[in-house]
């Protein structure tokens, strides 16, 4: 089976704090990989590890490896422009640029060079169709991203990720800000992009990652307690603390 | 219980003084811009617009003061604002609180207090004498920016910061340089905060007299080049009514000086209000 990202041994401190504790995890190519575990266990930071947005933070330092399509993305010699073009991200509270729809999910695009206006509106039109939202903005393109409801904003947000053609999208509580149906939406825009994008998504629902999900890692204080295919840690889970955890008996 | 004043009554009497004071903060800016223009208005018709002064200002028009002033206005802002706003998007961006910051801190609030009379002896020895440029706009100009860049420094500060880091977070996601970041979603997005600023150090550049005294000149000619020299409006209002040339040209000159003022800050609002608008898709 093809692994799109392994993580080995990953340490993460945020100064003396230690954070994640060796944390070994395989992302498998095309599939939905959910990560759950109660506030403050280190989904966030983990995630944040993949595209090196931690590196924006002075305190952060890191050990282990973590390979993306064999490649070790922290070395040196590795452009962090090229990697979050290839490890998309999106966020939980949905946070389009005070720009135009259109300028939106042109935005990537634009910043990585490409000038072509044919090819620059065809991918947009693409993208948005695919985020499922061209129906509702294709009218008003030229209108401010920030009058879209949440939901349409996040599924935006979803559609200026694939605009770039992204290999990974992580996604941290994208449903978190939004109401049932967007959240529906959402989930069913999950499946399609699956396809095409291997998916990792932080979630507080549990129901959430048993429908969209294929794997599942429970995190529990900086640790992976349990990890595999999300039927089984959720129907049979193989630790004490993971069935606590699901069943809702804290966290 | 026996408070002398109920919290309900307290409360009524600081409601009622805090709304005094706004109102008398009004009734001073009207009886001020009032009497201006009152006095003023009357003196203002297009010869007086259009036509170069004559004796000295004593009759004639005030055209040369007017193109003096937008000269030396345009030439404060366009050197100030790249500064301020380069300076703004260092300190927020690019270093964190360090020895330079804090100097560029102190140098900026420094200068803000600086008296303007001051400005004017440095421009005089610094262009006119050092430099050898004799007077003219163009030295007027940049010692105006001096005057004008604190406020649009930390104007533009405060815009910066304002903008939720979300924004950046977005596009640097997305694979944005830091550079790119700034240049295409930070600073759109803090433009109506920082032309803000640039509004209110323009204004301080524009009224000021003292600073450019001894750097433009008294030209009463019409400027033909930015170097050149010049009169601007307040300098031109200043030796009006300490010479007792004209009293009343002189309140003419301060009411032209004024109109102009608001003109350029009720347009650039408008503008910038829409920009919001449209920005934020209200
Ligand atoms: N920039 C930072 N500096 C220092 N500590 C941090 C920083 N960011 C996160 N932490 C700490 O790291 C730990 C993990 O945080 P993280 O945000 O990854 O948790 P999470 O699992 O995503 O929680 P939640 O479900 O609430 O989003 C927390 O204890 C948090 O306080
Ligand atoms: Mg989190």
């Amino acid at each position: 089976m093809d692994y799109r990202i392994e993580v080995e041994d990953l340490n993460v401190y945020f100064d003396e704090a230690h954070i994640l504790k060796d944390i070994s995890i395989n992302i498998k190519k095309n599939r939905v990989t959910s990560l759950i575990g109660p506030s403050g266990c280190g989904k966030s930071t983990f995630i944040r590890t993949l595209n090196r947005m931690n590196d924006l933070i002075d305190s952060f330092k890191m050990t282990g490896t973590i390979l993306l399509d064999g490649g070790d993305i922290y070395d040196p010699k590795v452009d962090v422009v090229d990697l979050r073009k290839k490890v998309g991200m999106v966020f939980q509270k949905p946070n389009p640029f005070p720009k135009s729809i259109f300028d939106n999910v042109a935005y990537g695009l634009r910043i990585h060079g490409i000038k072509d206006k044919d090819f620059i509106e065809k991918r947009v039109e693409d993208s948005l169709k695919e985020a499922a939202l061209w129906d509702e903005v294709k009218e008003k393109l030229d209108k401010s991203a920030m009058g879209l409801s949440g939901g349409q904003q996040q599924r935006l947000c979803i559609a200026r990720t694939i605009a770039v053609e992204p290999e990974v999208i992580l996604m941290d509580e994208p449903c978190s800000a939004l109401d049932p149906i967007s959240t529906t939406k959402i989930e069913d825009l999950i499946h399609k992009l699956k396809e095409d994008f291997t998916i990792i998504i932080v979630t507080h629902n549990m129901q959430q990652a048993t429908r969209v999900s294929k794997y599942t890692a429970f995190f529990l204080n900086g640790e992976i307690v349990e990890s595999g295919l999300t039927d089984k840690l959720f129907i049979e889970p193989e630790d004490k603390r993971t069935e606590d955890y699901i069943t809702g008996r804290f966290g | 219980m026996n408070r002398i004043i109920s919290p309900k009554n307290a409360q009524k009497i600081m409601k009622g003084v805090f709304w005094a004071s706004g109102i008398v903060t009004i009734i001073i800016l009207l009886i001020i811009i009032g009497y201006i223009l009152i006095k003023g208005l009357p003196v203002i018709n297009l010869e007086f617009l259009l036509e170069n002064p004559i004796d000295s200002g004593k009759s004639g028009g005030i055209a040369p003061m007017i193109v003096s002033t937008l000269i030396i206005t345009f030439i404060a802002v366009f050197v100030a604002t790249p500064i301020g706003v380069g300076a703004a998007v260092f300190i927020e961006e690019y270093t964190k609180e360090n020895i330079l910051v804090k100097l560029i801190r102190l140098g900026s609030e420094t200068l803000a207090s600086i008296p303007s009379i001051v400005f004017g002896l440095f421009g005089l020895a610094f262009f006119v004498i050092y430099l050898h440029m004799g007077w003219s706009l163009f030295s007027g100009g940049i010692v105006l920016a001096f005057m004008a860049l604190p406020t649009i420094l930390q104007v533009s500060e405060v815009s910066i910061i304002a903008v939720p880091r979300s924004y950046a977070e977005g596009s640097l996601a997305l694979g944005g340089s830091k550079w790119q970041t700034i240049y295409r979603v930070i600073l759109p997005a803090a433009v109506p905060g920082i032309t803000t600023g640039v509004i209110l150090g323009m204004a301080r550049a524009m009224s000021e007299a003292a600073a450019i005294l001894f750097v433009v000149g008294s030209a009463l000619a019409m400027p033909l080049s930015i170097f050149d020299p010049g009169r601007p409006l307040p300098l031109h209002l200043y030796v009006l009514a300490t010479e007792g040339i004209s009293l009343d040209n002189a309140y003419g000159t301060a009411a032209v000086l004024v109109l102009l003022i608001l003109i350029i800050t009720v347009v650039t609002n408008t503008v910038v209000e829409r920009y919001s608008k449209k920005m934020m898709g209200r």
